[in-house]
């Protein structure tokens, strides 16, 4: 038992993989970093001493209004839809075992731009000004990712659900609401379409303190119940009928796991809009790292989504500077060689 | 004494019925086998008795009472399961596999007790696999890949154990250190195995207890010696065959009629 620790506290026990720790800590360090960095970097450069002068209070009057009114929202938002889109991913991973699972797969995040669409249409006036205040998008958004969440899991169910039958009717429902968000767009005004199509994108652009503050305790809260549940999901990789026949009750875990699969997605959507392949490509990369023991695989695909969102908003903030390309874009870049090369590899096994 | 027993157990799929109305014994301490054709519902039975599926109707009894009345951990602290060739997933080890045999033992606060650590090392020795406990799951060979996924029915600590066709897909020499250590748990543990295999042979070798089945039922049980004969392999899998002694065990030994190769020498005219 070298590569284990064991943890016992009275009534709390764990057993610790001595790796997976060193793992997640250089990650934190390693995410922290290049939040530091990234957060320097734009039109007013500043050295990463200068950015935690500024948080925290010591800095210059303007380097502290571009870091807290700005920059430092944006790149704490990002950091939590990485986080959060890549533990979705993971959850449903684990859960349909197939590294091919992901909250695009599913129609989460296209749920949530239909319902993006949906809300700029439905409440604009002849003028085409929006009636309401554009503050509650984000609540639109996530009702249509978790709508679009259940809707998969309703139409899914005989007497229970079968994992490949959740995903072939995630990939059809996709395919609908996809349909459905391009009718609306062709048919509203171009603008609109355009500022739609960023939202399906996924940008963390213009993010404000109060959107952090408000998708934190939402993502914490899931985050904690799910690593209370992380060894039933263990359990389930293993397949149904070991699992039932250690004593899981499978539905009930299936109905939770799937909840806060959709929770995380549809907060991630909700503010991010639709980054892709995050869900995918972190949890994988979290597996080549420490396996898939899923207690250490959760902080580990968080800590890696954050790291890829927050290194695509910095590549789609510099690149073309001033030009912003938005985040969504280069997560996409990277990601759609990196799903094909997963069929690649799926199809030689 | 029985470990398990079926009261008018009726299964099936859909409208299909694969077992009706059977009323079976499984004799406690003792090592039983299912045998019968492709397609009669053994391992459906063997499932069933797991409570991997719901019967039609009729219940399953378990230490004299019905496991449909108990909690789905209470049977698996008195019950495990392997069933048919399972898959485990990518860059799981060895130990990580069996631990989580201490699921029905553990709660969300304690997760890996000193009882757990005893009870998954013991099966990790007893199944000869404590070298590989930190070994990936997906590098191992057939047999100890096998192994491990015994270890996890063990660290289950449970009296009964059922396996469904525990040697698929391994090579004899992995089938015999498989059901050897079989053997062992039951001899010197005194567990309760039922398991389904398919070699009629090493059933014979093995089994304390054979149960044959036919027809949405059991055409025929007990000891191999005593019931294994020309007739049975006729009648469950519709095979002319001599059942001879097997020369080292005194087990029956079934040598199926067919085509194939004579090797004895003859003379011409005696054809």
């Amino acid at each position: 038992m070298t590569k284990y620790t064991s943890f016992r506290m009275r009534t709390l026990s764990f057993l610790l993989d001595r790796r997976a720790i060193w793992i997640i800590a250089t990650l934190a360090i390693a995410v922290i970093l290049t939040a530091l960095v990234s957060i320097g970097i734009g039109e007013i450069f500043m050295t990463p001493d200068a950015v935690v002068k500024a948080l925290f209070g010591y800095g210059t009057d303007m380097n502290e209004l571009v870091v807290k009114q700005f920059r430092f929202p944006r790149i704490a938002m990002a950091i939590l839809a990485g986080a959060a889109l890549a533990v979705s991913g993971a959850i449903l991973q684990g859960m349909i075992r197939n590294p091919l699972a992901s909250p695009d797969i599913l129609g989460i995040t296209w749920g949530g731009a239909l319902a993006t669409i949906g809300f700029l249409t439905v409440f604009s006036d002849k003028a085409n000004a929006l009636t309401v205040s554009i503050q509650w998008q984000p609540l639109a958004s996530f009702i249509g990712a978790v709508l679009a969440g259940f809707l998969v899991f309703i139409l899914s169910w005989k007497n229970g659900i079968s994992p490949i039958r959740l995903v072939l009717i995630g990939i059809g429902l996709t395919a609908v609401l996809q349909a459905l968000t391009t009718l609306l767009m062709i048919i509203g005004p171009i603008y609109r379409a355009s500022e739609a199509n960023i939202w399906i994108t996924g940008s963390v652009h213009g993010t404000n303190g109060q959107d952090v503050l408000t998708l934190l305790p939402w993502v914490a809260v899931l985050l904690v119940l799910l690593m209370v549940y992380s060894r039933r999901v263990n359990l389930q990789e293993l397949g149904d009928d070991v699992a039932k026949g250690a004593g899981a009750m499978l539905l009930r875990d299936r109905i939770i796991l799937l909840f806060i699969s959709t929770g995380l997605a549809g907060g991630a959507v909700a503010f991010a809009g639709g980054v892709g392949f995050v869900g995918l490509m972190a949890p994988h990369i979290a597996r080549k790292l420490v396996g898939s023991s899923f207690g250490v695989l959760v902080p580990v695909s968080a800590l890696v989504g954050s790291m890829l969102v927050m290194i695509a908003d910095l590549i789609g903030r510099t690149l073309f500077s001033p030009l912003e390309v938005p985040a969504g874009v280069f997560t996409a870049a990277i990601g759609a060689p990196y799903f094909i090369y997963l069929l690649y590899r799926s199809r030689n096994k | 004494m029985y470990a398990l027993q079926t009261e008018d157990l009726t299964l099936g799929y859909g409208e299909h019925t694969v077992i009706d109305e059977l009323n079976l014994l499984i004799p406690k301490g003792e090592m039983s086998v299912l045998i019968g054709g492709n397609g009669c519902g053994k391992s459906t039975l063997l499932r069933s008795l797991a409570r991997l599926l719901k019967p039609h109707s009729g219940g399953i009894v378990l230490d004299g009472e019905a496991i449909s009345n108990k909690p789905t951990k209470e049977i698996a602290r008195k019950m495990a399961i392997l069933p048919q060739s399972p898959m485990a997933p990518e860059g799981l080890t060895v130990l990580q596999l069996v631990k989580q045999g201490r699921y029905p033992y553990q709660t969300w606060l304690s997760q890996w007790s000193e009882a757990d650590e005893q009870a998954v090392q013991k099966a990790l020795r007893a199944t000869h696999m404590e070298e590989f406990a930190e070994r990936n799951v997906d590098s191992l060979s057939g047999g100890q890949r096998q192994r491990a996924w015994i270890a996890l029915t063990l660290a289950q600590d449970t009296d009964i154990i059922l396996l469904d066709e525990p040697t698929t897909y391994l090579d004899l020499a992995h089938q015999v250190e498989v059901l050897d250590l079989l053997f062992e748990l039951n001899k010197e543990d005194n567990r309760t195995i039922l398991m389904v295999l398919h070699d009629l042979n090493l059933a014979c070798r093995y089994a304390d207890h054979i149960i044959a089945v036919k027809d949405k039922g059991i055409y025929d049980q007990g000891r191999p010696e005593d019931i294994v004969n020309e007739q049975l392999v006729q009648q469950v899998f519709g095979l002319r065959s001599d059942i001879i002694k097997d020369p080292i065990f005194g087990t029956p030994l079934c040598v199926p009629h067919g085509k194939g190769r004579m090797v004895h020498v003859r003379e011409p005219a005696d054809i």
